[in-house]
């Protein structure tokens, strides 16, 4: 089982890298924005804290969401609706195992990214270190756990290719926005400050924005945590109804 | 024990009623045609087989296994090319063959799987850089990269050049050697004379008939003879051939004319397919 799992691991790792515009999407934009925001407004102090700091944990945050959430979703309807998911199907990999295997690699895509980032969040923005990293790692970890249960659960509400980039542009787009992963939402309109406060990214954000200041550890954010699973689990019993294998366009 | 045994074999589709109690029994070593029109229901019944598609009745087992259980293992045993083919179009040749290769327990030889399907020259190409024909090869390699006892082929041959094809019938034609199981259906009668020990003929939701090609051709008895008279065709269908050919050459050389481009045939598998099908 193992040696199925680092096969699978292996084949989607060249899957990835192999498709460059997804890869661009997902691993490169957060990289670039980061880039270009972090020269405009890095120096600026958002929330009490650095301009560049914000924005570091805010791109984390956002290519998590694009890499685990609208990558993961994007790519698994591409491949139901080509049959390829229905191939591999009809192979010995037990479904469960594959999965595994896909978004395993997805996180190895955002372990890469948030590194990149980190650096150079540091060394070109002045941006802080993490000041408790086992923390940061966790709470990346559960927050890509999360958006990739959400990844799948979006499969099942979308019918074709086609479909796919518009339905999920649509939605993590302006949730990146509105949970202020590029720009601070402190005097945000009070209802759009309501739909922020439901949403997972608003309490990743929550979580990594506190990893940066001093003293500050995963043992603070309950309820950031709470409310994270609580989107992971729904996402993972809709997806466990809902995920499909076989093309859903007649 | 027989590799495929299936017994009141029902699926419907909401209130479309595809399959309405089919029975089939496959030995093991024995190359299986299940031939019919346009949604008689071939994918439905090989899908089911497959593990891909629920029963909604009937006993089904698969190498001794309920597909509709089946699990990795039952999926190490057979080999399947499904209807429509799918690939990761960015991946080499190579690639996709050792992607599928590591699923399995026993991979067979990449390069020799190639070059059995006539790929071996594409080997470091893009997969979507294949024409169809070549990609349904490439289906052809993936489903006997793991070495299966059972092979489904849901049309394999469709899109394929007439070199591929008869390339495609010696592949199978060795695998039945290696003493493989296979079930395949086709459009093309003349494939599945040349491949299939026993052939079914699927039908408004049953089998309307079954058994070895030769038993099929014997249930038609009528020769056909075919000649051009004032450049129209003239065919004449009869269960006498002898006579009736005396008959007319008789009359002709009494008239002394030619009966020009006279030809004596033996109904083929398709003349009896047309005659099973037609009266819908
Ligand atoms: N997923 C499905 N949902 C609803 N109806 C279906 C589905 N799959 C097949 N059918 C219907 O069932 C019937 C049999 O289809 P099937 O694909 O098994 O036919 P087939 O014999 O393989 O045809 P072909 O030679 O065209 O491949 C058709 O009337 C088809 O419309
Ligand atoms: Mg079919």
């Amino acid at each position: 089982m193992p040696r199925l799992f680092f096969h699978e691991l292996r084949s989607q790792q060249l899957l990835f890298w192999r498709n460059y515009e997804a890869a661009f999407f997902t691993f490169a934009l957060p990289i670039i924005f980061l880039v270009l925001l972090g020269a405009v407004y890095g120096d600026s102090e958002i929330d009490g804290i650095s301009g560049s700091t914000f924005l570091l944990a805010g791109m984390i945050g956002y290519a998590v969401a694009s890499s685990a959430f609208a990558g993961l979703g994007i790519t698994l309807v591409i491949r139901r609706e080509s049959g390829v998911l229905k191939r591999v199907r009809g192979a010995p990999i037990p479904p469960a195992v594959h999965l595994s295997g896909v978004i395993a690699s997805t996180l190895i895509v955002v372990a890469i990214s948030v590194v990149v980032q980190v650096l150079i969040g540091h060394f070109a923005f002045d941006a802080d270190w993490p000041s408790s990293p086992i923390s940061f790692v966790v709470e990346l970890l559960i927050g890509a756990a999360v958006f990739a249960a959400l990844g799948l659960a979006i499969t099942g509400l979308i019918k074709s290719q086609e479909g796919s980039s518009a339905v999920v542009n649509a939605i993590y787009l302006p949730m990146a926005f509105l949970s202020g992963a590029f720009f601070s939402t402190s005097s945000m309109p009070a209802f759009l400050e309501a739909i922020a406060n439901v949403l997972p990214l608003t309490y990743l954000l929550r979580m990594l924005r506190g990893s940066f200041v001093e003293g500050d550890t995963i043992a603070d954010h309950g309820t950031n945590i709470a409310v994270l699973l609580a989107w992971g689990v729904a996402g993972l019993i809709f997806a466990l109804r809902r995920f499909r294998w076989e093309p859903q366009e007649a | 024990m027989s590799a495929v045994e299936v017994s009141g074999l029902r699926k419907s589709y909401g209130s479309d009623d595809v399959l309405h109690g089919i029975d089939l029994v496959i030995p093991e070593g024995e190359v299986f045609a299940l031939l019919g029109p346009n949604g008689a229901g071939k994918t439905t019944t090989i899908e089911i087989l497959e593990g891909y598609r629920e029963r909604d009745d009937g006993d089904v087992a698969v190498l001794g296994v309920d597909p509709a259980k089946g699990d990795a293992s039952f999926r190490a045993r057979i080999g399947i090319v499904l209807q429509s083919s799918a690939v990761y179009p960015r991946l080499r040749v190579d690639q996709m063959m050792r992607l599928f290769a590591g699923y399995y327990p026993n991979p067979r030889d990449i390069n020799e799987l190639l070059e059995l399907v006539g790929l071996a020259d594409r080997i470091r190409d893009r997969v979507r850089t294949l024409s169809g024909g070549q990609k349904r090869r490439l289906d052809l390699a993936l489903a006997l990269v793991g070495d299966p006892e059972l092979i489904f082929l849901d049309e394999p041959t469709t899109g394929f050049d007439p070199e591929a094809r008869r390339r495609a019938w010696t592949t199978i034609s060795d695998l039945r050697q290696l003493g493989k199981t296979i079930l395949l259906t086709t459009h093309y009668l003349d494939e599945a004379h040349h491949l299939a020990d026993r052939i079914a003929i699927l039908r408004k939701g049953k089998i309307a008939a079954e058994g070895t090609p030769a038993e099929l051709l014997s249930e038609t008895e009528l020769t056909e003879i075919r000649y051009r008279r004032d450049g129209e065709i003239v065919v004449v269908q009869t269960r006498t051939p002898t006579a009736t050919l005396n008959e007319l050459t008789s009359e002709a050389i009494a008239q002394g004319v030619e009966l020009e481009g006279l030809e004596v045939r033996r109904p083929s598998l398709e003349d009896f397919y047309l005659n099973l099908v037609e009266d819908d």
